[in-house]
């Protein structure tokens, strides 16, 4: 048989890792992405749309950076999205998938927003705030608590678990907003006259307190996972249980100490949307932003200053698509696409961070003979 | 003459710079069971492996009844009808045996599942399987898998079948229903090649016996003409001198008390069985046995690390006065162990996934056991990266710094950084698991040496090894382990490589007891 003898052949190209590349080498790599990104969607607008893409880009831009208001809703959305990925970063890095996120932010809401209905006239200002922050975080906690301890008692998988805890919190949301509102359409602000368990307006913004919150925990639980003895304790369960047991840590305690950490954030960031934010609660509280912070998280490697760079991006994108549609009159789907082909490029560009590709013919043989 | 079944001619075969086989020729006839025989490393799997396809020989010619064969991918070792059955099944749990034989198919032949159960059957009935068809692989025991791989392979048409192991997980009496099948097959004219460390199945089972030493062939016996003894010889070779000091300390108090030490594993096995020894401060307990046969979970009992059966016990004598109060380790977790003050230092067997962490560079993997000292809720490093440059300045650990990831660094360089952190803890007990596996002469002499150091210093040391040459000139006594029970203790100075291999190889009657 002929074929018995015949050599396997190279492929064309091969993708080979990367050992390590210098930090020139990646911001070079980046700026080359940005810059093809610009002149692919460039092609892309005029091609399709027929506008100039040099408008087009001024307009997305503006839709971030256009008008002092703008920029303030960017920062308000900026916060939410962020907060949430800083509170999945200490599951993700214990190997912990936490997708209940957006349940936790919901309880936490929830929380809040009973606080403010039936203690909204009894509590004086400074208690009914705390009374609020409290409740917010013990009800992200215990969502997040649940699915952790059966993980640590019975060895279920989190994934499913923290998932479905997700379609528990918006069904008890939804009852709760059915039994308040009573015969209105909707929930409305609450406390729309006494304006109770309202965040006060700082420095003429109304969501200071919310971006404060956000930059204070971006640093604090950076520095957690970086210095802390529970940091590492998380390190280490996330790389291998079996070498955290010979170091001598109680794996269960600590996966059940992380997810109500993680809970708890969550739940702080279900008050801050409510108290700061809405003044009111929806199932659509989260937004879904529950789910696209895991995607925050992932993209950033769990380092929280990384986050804040992804969730500007992602908000910048957003806004920018928003605007370009309503200033052109385009579809949801140019818009979406034009914003989408930046993002390819950008995140494309971690690709050739780590692997490099190898044409036939060059660098290794490792044809067999 | 008929032509042998298989033939190998001068197989070598290199990964990297190891040589696992090197000019290995043998020949199995029809109608013959072959017994593979060898040591750990050996060499035996990756010569098999090079027969079912998983593998390509660097040199060599297979010859396949009579007809030179090229066998690149596992589907050219089932045309040429070679089935065989590895260690770990490749079975899909959730479908039943029949779906499992099903899969075997061409991708051109019809999804038939009744023609399937139908030659299954007629299978099962010629040579004597028992096996519901129907059951889940998930519910299966471990034997009933096995069954199901052999009657797979069968199924496909498998002339020659090779066994990896194939007792090694059975019991007494599942052996005994294998090997009925087995001589039912060779009475069927297929040949079988079976990969064993039992000595008294080699003698029971086989026609013929190929025995391999460190990669290499070294003969081939009729089983009538062999004894335990004759195959052991074979087996461990002549003694190398290896000049390896053996210091004699001066110090020897009672350290480690270890009595009816038993583990169950989650299939319910007895994997250690009321083990039971002394060690001593100043002195290397060699642990002597094919892998598998309880050294593990030895260690990982008296660390700490595995749930014990009743009535284990370890006792811990922490002053070298004997009078003072022992301490019972049995029930404590590796923490509870530390906070006693009992310095005790593990170098497990999977470094990179017990004993380190890959992913965090040196500093951040010498504070694994001690991050948790003071008070304080900030981690302390400024120590462990002081520790860090110490150990890399005297262990010679080639890192471009101690901040790169360990699992970048090479497997000798890794084993350096896991020892020098144990040693650096002061312990008194040092227990160590195939210290010296995969690295080079020139690390494995710095281990010895390491170890030699402890030893004068007062440690008492427990000593997994595989290579019986070095265990025989490193420890002063030499326990042996042969189905998870002690099979005797042997004074070091005054024993031979022949003697350990028999104790490892086949138990003795009634023994588990402790000897001196």
């Amino acid at each position: 048989m002929t074929a018995k003898h015949e050599t396997a052949r190279e492929p064309l190209i091969r993708v080979v890792k990367r050992t390590s590349m210098s930090a020139k080498g990646k911001l070079g790599v980046r700026l080359a992405a940005v810059l093809l990104a610009l002149l692919a969607d460039a092609a892309f607008i005029f091609l399709v749309t027929g506008l100039n893409p040099i408008a087009v880009y001024r307009t997305m831009f503006s839709g971030t950076f256009g008008t002092s208001l703008r920029f303030s809703w960017a920062m308000r959305d900026l916060a939410s999205l962020l907060l949430i990925g800083i509170a999945l970063a200490p599951a993700f890095k214990m190997r912990f998938w936490n997708i209940g996120a957006e349940g936790q932010v919901l309880m936490g809401a929830l929380a809040t927003a009973t606080v403010m209905i039936y203690c909204g006239d009894t509590l004086p200002a400074p208690l009914l705030f705390a009374a609020m922050l409290l409740a917010s975080v013990a009800a992200g906690a215990l969502w997040g608590f649940i699915p952790a301890w059966f993980k640590a008692r019975f060895s279920t998988n989190e994934t499913l678990f923290t998932l479905m805890m997700n379609y528990v919190a918006i069904q008890i949301v939804a009852c709760c907003v059915n039994i308040w509102r009573g015969q209105a359409s909707g929930l409305g602000k609450l406390n729309m006259r006494t304006k109770a368990g309202w965040f006060p307006q700082i420095f003429g913004q109304r969501y200071t307190i919310n971006l404060i919150v956000v930059v204070a925990l971006t640093v604090a639980v950076f520095c957690y996972l970086r210095y802390a003895k529970q940091g590492y304790e998380i390190a280490v369960v996330g790389e291998s249980e079996n070498t955290a047991r010979y170091a001598g840590i109680n794996v269960g305690r600590v996966v059940v100490r992380t997810m109500i950490l993680s809970g708890a954030l969550c739940g702080l960031t279900g008050f801050l949307i409510v108290g700061g934010r809405d003044q009111t609660i929806s199932t659509g509280t989260a937004g879904g932003n529950g789910f696209t912070a895991i995607i925050v998280a992932w993209l950033a490697k769990f380092n929280t200053f990384t986050m804040a760079l992804i969730s500007f991006l992602l908000i910048f994108l957003e806004k920018g698509a928003g605007e370009i549609a309503s200033a052109y009159n385009l579809n949801d789907y140019a818009s979406d696409i034009i914003a989408g082909i930046i993002l390819f490029f950008i995140l494309g560009s971690e690709f050739f961070i780590n692997y490099r590709a190898v044409l036939r013919g060059h660098g290794h043989q490792e044809v067999r003979k | 003459m008929t032509p042998y079944a298989i033939e190998l001619h001068h197989i070598t075969k290199t990964f990297g710079s190891v040589v696992a086989n090197r000019d290995v020729s043998l020949a199995v006839n029809k109608g013959e069971i072959l017994s593979l025989l060898g040591e750990n490393g050996s060499g035996k799997t990756t010569l098999m492996n090079m027969l079912s396809g998983i593998y390509y020989p660097d040199e060599g010619e297979i010859y396949v009844e009579g007809e030179r064969v090229e066998i690149r991918d596992p589907k050219d070792a089932y045309a040429l009808g070679i089935g065989m059955v590895h260690q770990h099944f490749k079975l899909i749990d959730v479908f039943t045996a029949l779906e499992n034989i099903a899969l075997v198919l061409d991708a051109h032949e019809r999804y038939d599942l009744k023609a399937v159960r139908e030659k299954a059957r007629a299978i099962c009935e010629r040579y004597g399987f028992v096996i519901d068809l129907d059951q889940k692989v998930y519910e299966m025991s471990v034997s009933q898998k096995q069954t199901l791989e052999i009657i797979k392979m069968l199924y496909r048409g498998a002339r020659l079948l090779i066994l990896d192991e194939p007792t090694a997980v059975l019991t007494p009496q599942e052996t005994e229903r294998l090997f009925a099948v087995l001589r039912a097959m060779r009475a069927d004219g297929k040949s079988i090649i079976i990969i064993t460390h039992k000595l008294h199945e080699v003698l029971e089972i086989s026609d013929r016996v190929s025995i391999l030493r460190k990669g290499e062939y070294v003969g081939t016996v009729e089983t009538e003409r062999a004894t335990e003894d004759s195959l052991t010889e074979m087996m461990v070779g002549r003694k190398v001198e290896l000049n390896i000091e053996r210091p004699l300390s001066s110090e020897r108090h009672l350290r480690l008390s270890v009595h009816n030490l038993s583990v169950q594993s989650a299939d319910g096995v007895r994997v250690l069985d009321g083990v039971t020894f002394d060690a001593y401060s100043g002195e290397i307990l060699g642990i002597a046995g094919i892998s598998g046969n309880g050294q593990k979970e030895l260690l990982e009992a008296i660390a700490g690390l595995q749930k014990t059966l009743p009535d284990s016990s370890v006792l811990y004598y922490p002053d070298d006065d004997r009078d003072s109060s022992a301490e019972q380790l049995i029930g404590k977790t590796p923490r509870d162990i530390r906070d006693m003050g009992v310095h005790l230092s593990f170098v497990p067997e999977d470094r990179l996934g017990m004993g380190l962490v890959g992913s965090m560079g040196m500093t951040d993997n010498m504070m694994l056991k001690s991050y948790n000292e003071g008070g304080s809720p900030i981690a302390d490093r400024s120590a462990p990266r002081k520790l860090a440059e110490e150990i890399r300045e005297e262990l010679d650990v080639v890192t471009p710094s101690i901040a790169t990831p360990v699992s970048r660094l090479s497997g000798g360089n890794v084993q350096k950084v896991l020892v020098g952190r144990e040693i650096a803890a002061t312990p008194t007990v040092l227990m160590t698991a195939y210290a010296v596996r995969g690295l080079d002469i020139n690390t494995s002499y710095t281990i010895y040496h390491l170890l030699n150091e402890q030893k004068q210093r007062g440690v008492a040391i427990l000593y997994v090894g595989e290579d019986l040459d070095v265990l025989v000139d490193l420890c002063d006594r030499i326990l042996v382990l042969c189905g998870g029970k002690c099979n005797g203790v042997l004074d070091a100075r005054h024993t031979t490589k022949e003697e350990i291999g028999l104790l490892m190889t086949s138990l003795k009657q009634g023994k588990g007891g402790d000897q001196r």
